[in-house]
């Protein structure tokens, strides 16, 4: 077996044997499928979990080396790596505290309204070519549907404490995101015009192989504008006003505690995952690489371009201060979102014109002729 | 034939069982003795005053509604920039021209709003 694409021979395996089992057994071919869409999301949501768990430490980590401080050093051992995890059962065991005045059944919806969201978004993102959920040609478009839902949990969140603080975090939160939604979804459509298509798989093919390049060297600007959208839609410093701890305590999971605050915790980090996947797949060629890396897994390049660009945005958080609100507005509203305009429109005309460029510059000539 | 959609509905199931499957473990396992002083919202350690569910600033509505504007005119968008090579190769430059209108008037719209304060945070 050739070791390079062993994850995703594994599952075309699996899959392969799941349908005889079925047909074998005289079932039709609907239960199949719905038992490997069941297989792949229970081992996404493994895989998620141990991310998270890993990319909380790795954050602790981070910022603490980049302020000459050590972070956890002693759960587990070696550097502390079981620390997350000591967190994650001790909030298990935490006691659930509702607010007396609360709105108590949004209060208890809301953790779920944030995570669910967040782990659907995962299921058009090919982690290798034959190695996803189901190529949707919806595609990128379900994705931002899904995480727009964000906002909701979390005006439901802060709004059902019916504290002042989480109050003016969801309100905040909301009027962020909402105005960062909008060059975030502009900037992917310059790529989308490029590929023609929704589908991930789509905009992969449209980087790989001969005389292709990443969409990041053809739309540098959109990649830039992604990753500042991104960042503010992850609600991370340096757009952290939702959560603004020296302002607001805690934003608007001031009134949360025990497991309902580990799954806000666990979809914010989930929410980072999946806006580093889809810039690594839209805009650093996802699992493709180039020919002399042909036999490493695809996986592995894709979760190599993730956790880049996740540690960038880690570096951004700790380097960058706070924006203050009015100027966070200013920012989204008249430079990003005219940006992403100009983006949009440039590469509309230069796709025009490079269609048939012998033939508009002999009309030119024919043109200017004339006029002489 | 499946409906590829069915996919959505069962990872929407996985999902909502995860975290109802948390949240049952967690209620099943966690000690509770609720009290007064721990179910009062937190205000700095200050007894509340009043409660949080009041009018607040009318900005926020301002940018809710300029937000369903453009977000409408990115499903315009989509469409249009999915399509973009064939439309170029069937009708020419007036797929371009037409979608420039189209952007010309959402600009139009933005600056509308730009030069009326209304992206004036105060």
């Amino acid at each position: 077996m050739n070791l390079s694409y062993g994850l995703e021979r594994l599952w075309l395996w699996l899959v392969g044997l799941l349908e005889k089992l079925i047909s074998w057994l005289g079932l039709p071919y609907i239960f199949a499928y719905t038992l490997e869409k069941i297989i792949f999301a229970v081992a996404l949501l493994v895989f998620i979990s141990v991310s998270v768990l890993y990319l909380i430490w790795l954050e602790r980590k981070v910022s603490a080396h980049m302020q000459s401080r050590l972070g956890p050093m002693h759960v587990g051992g070696w550097r502390g790596w079981a620390q997350t995890i000591a967190d994650m059962v001790k909030l298990l065991f935490k006691e659930d505290i509702i607010p007396a005045k609360a709105d108590k059944w949004v209060h208890r919806i809301a953790p779920l309204v944030v995570f669910i969201p967040s782990l659907m978004g995962f299921l058009v993102i090919p982690f290798e070519k034959n190695l996803i959920a189901q190529d949707l040609n919806a595609g990128i478009l379900l994705i931002f549907a899904f995480s727009s839902i964000a906002v909701l949990a979390i005006i439901m969140g802060g709004w059902a404490s019916n504290n002042k603080y989480t109050l003016l975090g969801g309100i905040r939160s909301a009027a962020q995101m909402i105005s960062y939604e909008i060059p975030l979804v502009l900037s992917v459509v310059s790529v989308i015009m490029l590929v023609g298509s929704f589908k991930l798989n789509d905009m992969v093919a449209a980087q790989s192989g001969a005389g292709k390049v990443w969409f990041v060297f053809t739309q540098p600007l959109a990649f830039l504008l992604y990753l500042i959208a991104a960042t503010a839609e992850v609600n991370r410093t340096p757009f952290d006003i939702p959560e603004a701890e020296s302002e607001l305590v805690s934003g608007y999971n001031t009134e949360y505690s025990g497991l309902k605050y580990g799954f806000f915790m666990l979809s914010e980090f989930t929410n980072m995952l999946i806006v580093s996947l889809v810039a690594a797949t839209v805009f650093l060629g996802g699992w493709s690489a180039p020919s002399w890396l042909s036999r490493v897994p695809g996986i592995v390049i894709l979760l190599v371009k993730t956790y880049f660009i996740v540690f960038v945005l880690m570096w951004i958080r700790w380097t960058f201060p706070r924006l203050r609100v009015d100027r966070l507005m200013d920012f989204g509203w008249k430079i990003l979102i005219p940006l992403a305009f100009i983006n949009i429109f440039v590469t509309a005309l230069v796709m025009a014109v490079w269609r048939k460029p012998t033939k508009i510059l002999r009309i030119i000539k024919e043109r200017l002729l004339v006029i002489l | 034939m499946i409906n590829e959609y069915l996919a959505v509905l069962i990872f929407f199931v996985v999902a909502l069982g995860f975290t109802i499957g948390g949240l049952v473990t967690a209620f099943l396992v966690r000690n509770s003795k609720p009290g007064y002083e721990k179910e009062t919202t937190y205000e700095c350690g200050e007894e509340p005053v009043g409660g949080a569910w009041i009018q607040f600033n009318m900005r926020y509505y301002f940018f809710a509604i300029l937000f369903v504007i453009f977000d409408v005119e990115v499903i315009f968008l989509f469409p249009w920039a999915v399509v973009y090579k064939e439309l170029l190769s069937n009708f020419g430059i007036f797929a371009f021209l037409e979608m420039a209108l189209f952007l010309g008037i959402l600009i139009l719209g933005l600056v509308y709003a730009w030069k009326k304060g209304h992206l004036k945070w105060e």
